[in-house]
């Protein structure tokens, strides 16, 4: 009962910094200056369309890089941290063998994961021209991987091939970054490839690779950590 | 439609009712699953608010095309900072979710249960 009443303290405490904050907030009616420059020299500087892509990729290139890290890192420990739990799963499936995957689940796996796959990488290479982005479509090819494994579940997945992938994409990207460094502005500036024309397939500089690459990266690195949760 | 309220703050009011709510769930459940899903509510809630906080009245996607020209983008876009920070942040809230399941299951290994009383030794 003191549990319950102290929780309901702190939600109420809560709700009022939350009311305080929404009662004070009013509706933004121009854009910040740091937006607005965005939003002006983003096109003109990266000839990217999509400015959300621009400023992930580029204008905060470091900390995207930074980000994808952390996502290794946590492939990499939730590797560690499952790794013994494999050896005892693996005892305890031997008894009870693993149930096949349904029909429905089957049958729509043949018809879903080609079109999956396909709009993963749709995204993942649009990125700077509309919505998307390598997070995004790499997001999505890991369901597709998901959906692989569902309706295969005595299947495996080559991690050790897809950390080979991985590790392959981040060192191509570290290196454009340092291309960057030398023939543009700084470290992950896009610009030292042509700018192409705007709002074409082959244009804004090294975006749209960097998003290739942070797709393949995102895409493996989802894929393995969902295969170490199957065990 | 009019409902009064501007769209930021219906959204902002969502985004913290979602995160109360997380954090009820968190504060009450002794589950250690129910715990975990109560942060990534909250986690959710919070992608809410700072997406909300970008939008600008009547703003548009900040993607120029046939939609939105160059000259007209300074004044009908939203503020696409907050957007690009949000992909981090669900990413980063993803990760630490990864983690805290990869715990659990160590947790149940080790007890065979995933109530947190059963896990005493770091209580005071």
């Amino acid at each position: 009962m003191m549990r319950r009443a102290l929780t309901l303290v702190v939600i109420v405490l809560f709700a009022l910094i939350f009311l305080r904050i929404i009662m004070g907030y009013s509706e933004l009616q121009t854009l910040r200056p740091l937006a607005a420059y965005f939003m002006t020299q983003g096109p003109i500087e990266l000839g990217a369309p999509n400015i959300v892509t621009a400023i992930l990729i580029t204008y905060r290139g470091f900390d995207t890089l930074g980000e994808v890290a952390v996502l290794f890192m946590v492939a990499a420990s939730v590797g560690a941290l499952l790794k013994e739990e494999n050896g005892a799963a693996a005892n305890a499936n031997g008894d009870a063998p693993l149930r096949e995957a349904g029909e429905i689940v089957r049958t729509g796996k043949q018809v879903l994961l080609p079109i999956i796959l396909t709009f993963g990488a749709y995204v993942i290479v649009n990125g700077h021209l509309s919505a998307g982005g390598g997070f995004q479509g790499g997001a999505i090819v890991a369901s597709g991987v998901m959906l692989m494994l569902l309706s295969k579940p005595g299947a495996t997945l080559n991690v050790a091939a897809l950390s080979i992938l991985e590790s392959t994409a981040g060192v191509i990207y570290v290196c454009i970054g340092i291309l960057g460094l030398v023939f543009a502005g700084g470290f992950l500036d896009a610009r030292f490839l042509p700018r192409g024309q705007f709002g074409a397939f082959f244009s804004a500089g090294a975006i749209p690779l960097i998003s290739a690459l942070l797709g393949v990266k995102v895409g493996a690195e989802l894929s393995v950590v969902i295969d170490r949760f199957r065990s | 439609m009019t409902t009064g309220l501007p769209v930021s703050t219906i959204l902002l009011i969502t985004g913290f009712c979602l995160a109360l709510i997380g954090l009820w769930g968190m504060l009450t459940h002794r589950n250690i699953l129910r715990i975990i899903i109560g942060f990534a509510v909250i986690d959710t809630g919070l992608h809410i608010v700072m997406v909300a906080t970008g939008y600008i009245t009547g703003g548009t996607a900040p993607i120029i095309d046939a939609a939105l020209s160059k000259s007209d983008a300074a004044r009908r876009a939203i503020d696409p900072v907050p957007s690009a920070l949000v992909v981090t942040a669900i990413v980063i809230g993803l990760s630490v979710t990864a983690i805290m399941l990869a715990y659990a299951i160590r947790l149940y290994a080790a007890r065979k249960t995933l109530s947190i009383d059963a896990f005493t030794e770091s209580k005071w």
